[in-house]
């Protein structure tokens, strides 16, 4: 049975969200790093993991009072903790869609994917960097496209979210044949076709951590 | 893994204890991870500071003191520090003159450096940043994220440091620290990989009878991975792969071979000869040299050779009197 809550994301939902984030980024520290190490400077794991986890400590120490703040507090402590172009794009995410939601307190599927959509537009004004550069767009462009079909479709959130989710992990997976454009894997050329991007990794974790904490709570 | 550390997790921590202890006259900002000068700052001074991930020390909290920075912040290993270290130690030096940041040219650097100025910027504090990107390795810069920036910047650091000393503006510090910038180039050769505390083995494989030539700081791949040879054909590589790049005739050179962090000096001055000699014979004129380690990557072994197109303007600043934990002289 469809519950209410499957309409909208609550201040609680974006918190359960970055703390499952956290949980992700915990579990896949080390292949993050491996994935890094094949490509880029072998510290995206461990860099991540730090963020994350100062993201989560101050969500639970202090609860923000609307969504605009959650995400707000997640996007500087990341620019403060992670370090690196991670930290300043994944900042940037949060940041951007912090702006655009501003103090509401609960967001729908429009409200949601259209705040994705600024998050992801100052990433790439910010990074410089387009779908099929092998970087965290090619997983978050694709999201950006799900959440917009799902809402214009009315499809109810956690199969929004889900198939967003399934978005982000096939953008993932279409990184390895692609060589890389930006970053510290562009310096490979050629050489850094046939691997996994390890920010696209993360990226889909992101999406999949949202689709997955959500179907719990509203089960 | 074999290391001189206490704990992965603890050792940037350790080491600006161990800067603090060892150099009074520096105030290390524990929190914010920034080395600034001890002194009050001089009011009217255009400050300088730069910063990057930690590992390739000296470069750059090595370099912070008369003559040179004002203030340096460190990341972690081989990560750009963020936006509120740069902030935080913008404000400590700013002496109502302007700050320039000298950035080398990194993703996560340029990034970092240019929220840090939107901040500094919206708490009235006047920014201007100055780019090196100076790593002749890296041949394609359009599909990729650029030039890497390497020992250029040292030399960026002290010469712009010393103009700023001598009281010139900010447009004027700026203008000639990407002139500097504009005229260094350089190329690294790495005999073996560096390996990060926190990963605790070599970031990449290279054969016991290969070297990468034209690594990065990071262990970035360079322009191809060669049989082991000797230093003199190593240094001829070098020095063609700069020369090919820039024109550096009829025009005083300075030059800087820097270790990598695992190589020993008799090695560095060793092919050092042999650039001085390839140089020479090409009509290059070295006016000021430098050998030593200066822009290092943890314990990679190798060498890095910088140099730049100077003019008389750079050569004085050069000489100008220098007072930082790496670097001192005239003082």
């Amino acid at each position: 049975m469809l519950t209410l809550e499957d309409s909208r994301l609550t201040v609680d939902d974006l918190i359960a969200w970055l703390v499952r984030f956290d949980e992700q980024i915990v579990e896949h520290a080390e292949r993050l790093t491996e994935l890094d190490s094949a490509i880029g400077d072998a510290d995206h794991g461990t860099n991540m993991a730090r963020g994350t986890a100062a993201v989560r400590l101050r969500l639970t120490e202090a609860r923000p009072d609307d969504a605009g703040a959650v995400l707000k507090s997640c996007g500087m402590t990341l620019v403060s903790t992670v370090g690196g172009a991670s930290g300043s794009l994944y900042g940037t995410l949060f940041l951007e869609m912090a702006k655009r939601v501003g103090a509401a307190s609960e967001l729908d599927t429009t409200v949601f994917a259209d705040a994705f959509r600024a998050g992801v537009a100052g990433v790439v004004a910010r990074g410089r960097a387009e779908p099929g550069d092998k970087t965290m767009i090619d997983a978050l462009q694709p999201t950006v496209d799900a959440l917009s079909t799902a809402a214009a479709g009315g499809v109810p959130l956690t199969k929004s979210l889900q198939a967003a989710a399934a978005a982000a992990a096939a953008g993932r997976d279409a990184t390895i044949p692609l060589v890389a454009r930006r970053g510290r894997a562009s310096y490979l050329g050629d050489r850094s076709a046939d691997h996994l991007d390890p920010g696209a990794t993360s990226a889909a974790l992101l999406v999949q951590s949202l689709a997955d904490s959500h179907a719990e709570r509203v089960r | 893994m074999k290391k001189l550390i206490n704990s992965p997790a603890t050792v940037l921590a350790d080491a600006l204890n161990g800067v603090a202890a060892a150099h009074h006259e520096l105030a290390v900002d524990f929190a914010n991870r920034v080395v600034s000068r001890g002194a009050a700052v001089k009011q009217g001074k255009v400050a300088l500071i730069s910063g990057g991930g930690s590992g390739h020390e000296p470069l750059h909290s090595g370099f912070v003191g008369l003559g040179m920075l004002d203030a340096a912040c460190a990341g972690e290993v081989f990560t750009s520090p963020t936006p509120d270290q740069m902030l935080a130690a913008t404000m400590t030096v700013n002496a109502g003159a302007g700050v320039l940041y000298i950035v080398k040219n990194y993703t996560g650097d340029v990034l970092n450096f240019e929220m840090a100025a939107e901040l500094a910027e919206a708490d009235g504090v006047q920014v201007k940043s100055v780019l090196v990107a100076d790593d002749v390795a890296v041949e394609d810069s359009t599909w990729t994220a650029g030039r890497r920036g390497v020992g250029t910047t040292v030399l960026v650091e002290k010469i712009a440091g010393a103009a700023a000393e001598e009281g010139r503006d900010l447009d004027a510090v700026h203008a000639l620290a990407t002139r500097v910038s504009e005229n260094g180039r350089s190329m690294g050769v790495a005999l073996t990989s560096a390996t990060l505390p926190a990963v605790g083995k070599p970031s990449f494989d290279l054969p016991e009878d290969e070297i990468e030539m034209g690594v990065g700081i990071h262990g970035e791949p360079g322009r191809k991975r060669v049989p082991l040879r000797p230093a003199s054909e190593i240094a001829e590589e070098l020095v063609s792969s700069i020369l090919s790049d820039h024109d550096f005739s009829g025009a005083p050179v300075i030059a800087m071979l820097s270790g990598l962090g695992g190589t020993p000096l008799i090695e560095l001055y060793a092919i050092y000869g042999d650039v001085a000699a390839l140089l020479e014979q090409r009509g290059i004129t070295v006016a000021r040299a430098l050998v030593g380690d200066y822009i290092t990557s943890l314990d990679m072994a190798g060498c890095s050779l910088t140099l730049l197109r100077a003019d008389e303007e750079m050569l004085r600043l050069w000489d100008a009197p220098v007072s930082t934990a790496a670097l001192r002289w005239g003082a």
